[in-house]
């Protein structure tokens, strides 16, 4: 019997540019103990067929059709009757665990407030049935985390509060919506786990929304893909997975980079490294702390080490990927070496010259030849500015006196060169998708022609098709104009399909650092093993043989400690005490490891 | 993204040939030339100051000139046949206490009104704007600095500052502009180093420095720009008060001089007579209010004009 039947679900938003048909009268169920997966890119209306369905859309949606929960029909129902299904049987996680908890409240009174209101519990009851909870979603400490605020847990410790809070009435249904999109690949396996055994041990159904075929490979049994509001095709995994028939679906399976198969046909691969090609960039010891205040009316400042050591050099026409989960300092180590932050110690060497060294004008003549592509393509260009102004920037403030016809015909010539159609170069940013600004964002990269490009998360906030265009574009143009690139990025999968050599970054030290095919199969640090078995892989039967392997909660990086989490044995057991540091260790040429406890 | 054919393509190439790169500027002046209410108000505004420039001719009276048989005389144009008519012409809009013509008066107050609320409210612009743009983008000590700078300033009561200045001074009409100028560009200066605080943090500011963009280049092409719209709006607001400002001063003797006039001083004087002369306050309190209302819809239209969101 089915738990959720959704029946010609149809949703308009009236907006002031005319109505947007956002679900085009969709039907499906959800089984009893199952876990249907819905997928498609951003945009398909996954999301608003979910608020559709719960009755949570926003004021100007329209919602037509039926939804039958156990037989009882939610649409129109009353807002008091639909509140007695919402949230004890039927219950929802959301994508940014942050916001969706109470800042002011603590962490078990949120837990407990549903359950006295839903369950009509007594508080004694509550807090034993939220513990128990708890331990179920395997929080530990559970007692002393239900006295903690939101703000005090880290994000993958908010949502498995959320999902105590979604389970604690065990519901019927779980309406999960990108949950783990917002979380590192190592949090978001232990959620998937943690998912998958609250479908089997409680029976639990689970509808599932994501845009990541690997996350509906690890938990999935049946797959609808949506794509403008409409379902293109739907089915047991495995058909899904193994026998695709829409061309969307393929399209899907195919952009999706794929941890264990880097070099598929049909997509772009670096081009062969050259070891013989002289040093471009040398990073000696860098080192970035910034000072956090503690305390009150004479405060104390302790250094919060973003990048604590971090040396490597990087060929001519070599791609260097850096890896690592969010606030291992991928970020702040590209800001320093461009200098864009000021770094605590260490040097870095550009083409033999000291970047210290330079005075301020020499520093921001060599600025021609290093560039920076960013994470968030929208935010990264001025608001203000059409494209066509902000790709010429970097010509207009490091090329001497170039005149304004030739910087049109460069700027046209570049976007030519992205993929984008010359006559928009009076458009402004909002006009265009990510995907698009995106290219925008990669034209003013290149327009100098730089010898080297950071790209710091450059694919990560954007669909797997686009993602796919982009990385292809970013290797294209490398291989035309040979410069040398950074590729930062906390997804491994892409990562392995652009690097020649990987770097592993753990809280602002490297873990380990070799080539790429080194790195994939033969990992030696249990870091970088725990990170490569995390990621997901769109493949069920692959994706749920692999082994797990369990990593320690991220610590504080105030902790002199944190830099020892996998050197137990040196550790010194006090928070501000002088701890050892671990030695990179040359394993096999060219393959380097940091110390740590043997597993 | 549609894909675009080949033949399309070519075209579009073509058509790129005559597309010429354009700035904010000539953008925002295309979109507030859309906006009717700005238009409109610009053309009021236009023929105001227009009049005020030009009020010695369309009037045979002066400003100063007072005829104590016509004293607090109603508005007469549509009894054109009187004698008085004759001797000299119509009093628009009648005659104040000593009989001096309220029309000229009305115009020439508004040369004092709108010079002081347009200088004044420049001068406070440019040091507001600057001093705030630079303490926000540069931060920690010298922000510190030169907000606390601020502060002081601001616990400086605005008349105890303004008569510090005239016995230094002597009394001038230059030290108006002065003196309101330098109270009124604290609270700009505040609210766009606010707003610099936060668009410092913005992505597309670390791109600019990484494109080579030096810091002075940052402040103009990226941070000002962004703050333009709450600074917009803050401007209208500012010329009303400037107006205001004056005419307080100007009521303490401490600003415009008998027989020179202004809105302000206008208004105060026909408050008194509101009862058996109305039309003493009526006229100049219309175009004061006119006034205010243009300055209102110029400044929504430029705020909308000037963010390309907004199209």
């Amino acid at each position: 019997m089915a738990v959720l039947t959704v029946k010609d679900l149809d949703v308009k938003f009236h907006t002031p540019d005319g109505d947007v048909h956002a679900v085009k009268t969709v039907g499906f169920d959800v089984r009893e103990g199952e876990c249907l997966g819905v997928v498609g890119e951003s945009g398909s209306g996954k999301s608003q067929m979910m608020l559709a369905a719960i009755g949570l859309l926003a004021r100007n949606g329209r919602t037509a059709g039926s939804v039958l929960y156990r037989g009882k029909e939610l649409v129109g129902l009353a807002q008091h009757k639909l509140n007695q299904v919402r949230g004890s049987k039927i219950t929802m996680i959301f994508q940014d665990p942050l916001t969706s908890l109470t800042p002011h409240m603590r962490v078990g009174d949120q837990i407990m407030e549903s359950l006295r209101t839903h369950q009509k519990m007594s508080r004694k009851e509550a807090y034993a049935q939220a513990l128990a909870t708890m331990e179920l979603v395997r929080i530990p400490e559970g007692a002393r985390r239900m006295r903690q605020y939101p703000h005090e847990l880290s994000g993958g410790m908010r949502q498995r509060v959320m999902i105590v809070m979604a389970t604690a009435c065990k519901p019927d249904l779980l309406i999960a919506d990108e949950p783990t999109t917002s979380l590192d690949v190592t949090v978001q396996a232990q959620i998937l786990e943690i998912m998958r055994e609250l479908k089997s041990k409680l029976g639990t159904s689970i509808l599932l929304i994501s845009h990541d075929m690997g996350v509906i490979a690890s938990i999935c049994d049946r797959v609808q893909v949506m794509r403008d509001g409409e379902f293109v095709e739907a089915g047991p995994i495995e058909d899904i997975f193994y026998r695709p028939k829409h061309p969307y679906t393929r399209m899907l399976l195919d952009a999706m980079p794929r941890i264990d198969r880097p070099k598929r046909p049909g997509h772009a691969v670096p081009a062969p490294m050259d070891r013989h090609r002289p040093v471009l960039l040398t990073v000696e010891n860098m080192k970035v702390h910034f000072p956090i205040r503690m305390g009150g009316f004479i405060p104390k400042y302790k250094p919060l080490r973003a990048v604590d050591g971090v040396s490597f050099t990087l060929h001519e026409g070599e791609t260097l990927g850096v890896v690592g989960e969010s606030g291992c300092g991928k970020s702040t180590l590209a800001r320093a070496i461009l200098k864009l932050v000021p770094k605590t110690a260490g040097t870095v060497v550009w083409c033999g010259r000291d970047l210290d060294r330079e005075s301020r004008e020499e520093l921001r003549a060599l600025r021609k030849e290093f560039q920076i592509i960013f994470q968030d393509p929208l935010a990264s260009l001025d608001p203000r500015m059409t494209i066509g102004e902000s790709i010429a920037e970097p010509l207009r403030s490091l090329e001497a006196g170039i005149d304004k016809t030739k910087i049109e015909a460069r700027v046209g010539e570049m976007l030519k060169k992205v993929g984008l159609d010359p006559a928009w170069i009076n458009r402004y940013p909002h006009e265009f998708s990510g995907g698009q600004n995106q290219r925008v964002g990669v034209a003013r990269a290149m327009i100098l022609k730089p010898k080297m490009i950071i790209c710091d998360e450059a694919v990560s906030a954007l669909d797997v098709s686009i993602q796919a265009q982009i990385v292809d574009l970013i290797l294209s143009l490398q291989k035309e104009f040979g410069m040398s690139l950074i590729f930062i990025s906390h997804d491994l999968s892409v990562v392995r399909q652009v690097s020649h050599r990987v770097m592993v970054l753990y809280l602002g030290r490297v873990m380990e650092l070799a080539d790429c095919d080194s790195i994939y199969q033969d990992a030696r640090h249990p870091y970088t093993k725990a990170l490569i078995a995390a990621v997901p892989i769109p493949d069920p039967k692959l994706e749920r043989a692999k082994p797990k392997i369990p990593l320690p909660e991220l610590p504080s990086p105030l902790d002199t400690r944190a830099g020892l989490t996998f050197l137990k044995s040196k550790q010194i057991d006090d928070p501000d005490a002088e701890q050892y540091v671990p030695q990179l260790i040359e394993v096999a040429p060219g393959h380097f490891v940091a110390e740590h406890d043997p597993v | 993204m549609t894909p675009i054919l080949p033949s399309e393509r070519a075209a579009l190439m073509n058509r790129a040939q005559n597309i010429k790169g354009r700035s904010l500027w000539t953008d925002a002046r295309r979109r507030l030339f859309r906006n009717r209410a700005a238009v409109v108000s610009l053309a009021v505004l236009g023929t105001i100051a227009l009049m005020a420039i030009f009020a010695p001719l369309l009037s045979p009276y002066t400003y100063e000139e007072a005829d104590f048989s016509l004293v607090s005389c109603a508005p007469d144009w549509w009894r054109m046949e009187t004698a008085r008519c004759q001797a000299g012409g119509a009093h628009w809009f009648g005659t104040d206490a000593v009989g001096r013509d309220l029309f000229v008066r009305t115009l020439f107050g508004a040369r004092v009104s709108l010079a002081v609320g347009l200088v004044a409210t420049g001068v406070s612009l440019l040091i507001g704007v600057t001093y705030g743009a630079t303490a926000g983008f540069i931060g920690g000590r010298i922000d510190e600095a030169m907000m606390r700078f601020v502060d002081v300033l601001y616990s400086l009561p605005f008349i105890f500052f303004v008569i510090i200045l005239m016995v230094v001074f002597n009394r001038n009409f230059i030290l108006l502009f002065v003196a309101i100028g330098a109270v009124e560009w604290l609270t700009m200066a505040r609210i766009v180093r606010g707003q610099t605080l936060s668009i410092k943090q913005k992505e597309f500011v670390e791109a600019a420095r990484a494109a080579g963009v030096s810091s002075f280049g940052i402040i103009r092409r990226h941070i000002v720009p962004n703050v333009v719209g709450p600074v917009v709006v803050y401007v209208t607001l500012t010329i009303p008060a400037v107006i205001l400002a004056e005419s307080f001063l100007s009521f303490l003797g401490l600003g415009i001089q008998e027989p020179m006039t202004s809105w302000g001083v206008l208004i105060s004087e026909g408050a008194t007579q509101m009862e058996n002369a109305p039309w003493i306050l009526a006229f100049p309190a219309l175009f004061m209010a006119v006034t205010l209302f243009c300055f209102n819809f110029i400044g929504d239209g430029l705020r909308d004009a000037l963010d390309p969101q907004d199209q």
